[in-house]
């Protein structure tokens, strides 16, 4: 038999917005749910380290899932017809939908990039719905610094060019090995999809006007960003973490802006303590 | 010193065969702007044929990707520091600016940034 690492793939169907979806999962361990959103454009394998990791496992039931168009999920049928594009009410419906799919009893909710983005949102909109939220690289306000545009045309390869960008957004201390994994991921995404996914992170998902009414004692709020993040900066976390009364930020030294996949032993010196934390609580 | 790093590119990407070959399907000149000094960078065929002063307003390129001489300086280091690491990352934090026709730099960007990150390897030898 070979070595199997411990991670457990899965598909099934949902409805979201009327349109059901085949979803891809993967899994491993058990105890408290610990639901992982992947960033924009890539998919649920950058969790594969978390996954894999008995000190998480040993306490936490992980669950990583491809969202909708991305990695082995389908897009919705008919999906030829249409520009993909993820809007902050979809999203929220989304992982609503996952989590009562898998009729997950208060989860953690951890995201990064636009994944830590939509768990601030859930954060303030139903609080009693989640143990606590993880937000990686996740910030209530941000500045698009390019033209998305350049991320979807037929003279450019979509891959090529996402993955050139955020080669920019992985810290120069981490190892080779892994950075190219992550870029990996963003090579292999759809046309179009990393640009779709990007209208929710760079514009329909700001709240830094609502993000103060988030009420961490219902639902404790942990913000951590890596030092060499050009989006998701150390200076937008520090600033979220000021108007989220509560929250705990972190800024990783030596880190960019995919913790888990780009530097998996360095992200987990961060993100033990945090789990700990939260279980030992409540 | 920014003049001499930009010099250490032709020979850094030329010896770098994998670069090259990315690289096989450009033909143009760029230019680099580091302070007040703009150089014309030439790629023939992935490889660097030239990279030389600009002295003339009719020496051109297709695109130009300009930023202080302390930032590229930083750039330059074999572990640079945040902001400084990348094009882009330069170009979130507002310390670098690129100009004219962004096209083939777009249809080869990780071409580019390579290129210009080659300088770090000679910082290692």
């Amino acid at each position: 038999m070979p070595d199997y690492e411990p991670i457990t793939g899965r598909y099934f169907s949902m409805d979201v917005a009327g349109e059901s979806l085949r979803i891809y999962l993967e899994e491993a361990g058990s105890g408290i749910p610990l639901v992982c959103l992947h960033t924009a454009g890539s998919d649920c394998r950058q969790f594969r380290h978390l996954l894999c990791d008995p000190a998480v496992t040993d306490h936490f039931r992980v669950i990583a899932f491809d969202m909708p168009w991305h990695g082995k999920s389908n897009p919705p049928k008919g999906y030829q017809d249409r520009e993909y594009q993820l809007t902050t009410k979809l999203y929220k419906q989304t992982v609503n939908a996952f989590c009562q799919a898998l009729a997950l009893e208060r989860p953690v909710i951890m995201g990064c990039s636009m994944g830590g983005r939509v768990v601030l949102h859930l954060a303030l909109e139903q609080p009693d719905d989640f143990r606590a939220v993880i937000a990686l690289e996740g910030a209530d306000k941000l500045e698009a610094y390019y033209d998305t545009d350049w991320l979807h045309r037929p003279d450019i390869h979509g891959g090529e060019i996402a993955a050139a960008f955020v080669s920019g957004q992985i810290a120069p201390q981490s190892p080779g090995e892994y950075r190219h994994q992550t870029l990996w991921h963003y090579m292999q995404s759809g046309p179009g999809i990393f640009k779709g996914d990007l209208y929710f992170y760079w514009k329909d998902g700001h709240f830094d006007d609502r993000s103060a009414e988030i009420d961490t004692n219902r639902c404790p709020v942990y913000l951590l960003s890596g030092e060499y993040d050009s989006s998701c900066t150390p200076e937008r976390t520090r600033a979220t973490a000021a108007r989220i009364k509560g929250s705990k930020p972190t800024v990783m030294p030596g880190i960019g802006h995919f913790p888990m996949s780009e530097n998996p032993a360095l992200f987990r010196q961060h993100i033990l303590p945090v789990l700990d934390e939260i279980r030992n609580s409540r | 010193m920014d003049a001499i790093v930009i010099e250490d590119i032709p020979q850094q990407v030329n010896a770098n065969a994998n670069l090259v070959w990315r690289g096989r399907r450009i033909d143009l000149d760029f230019l680099v702007g580091i302070g007040d000094a703009d150089f014309i960078v030439t790629v023939r065929h992935g490889r660097i044929e030239a990279i030389l002063l600009r002295r003339l307003p009719t020496q051109s390129g297709r695109f130009s990707i300009r930023a202080a001489a302390d930032v590229w300086a930083d750039f330059w280091l074999p572990v640079p520091p945040r902001d400084r690491h990348d094009l882009f990352s330069m170009v979130a934090a507002g310390l670098a600016e690129l100009d004219g026709d962004l096209l083939p730099l777009m249809q080869n960007l990780q071409y580019f940034k390579d290129v210009l990150a080659s300088p770090r390897a000679a910082a290692k030898d």
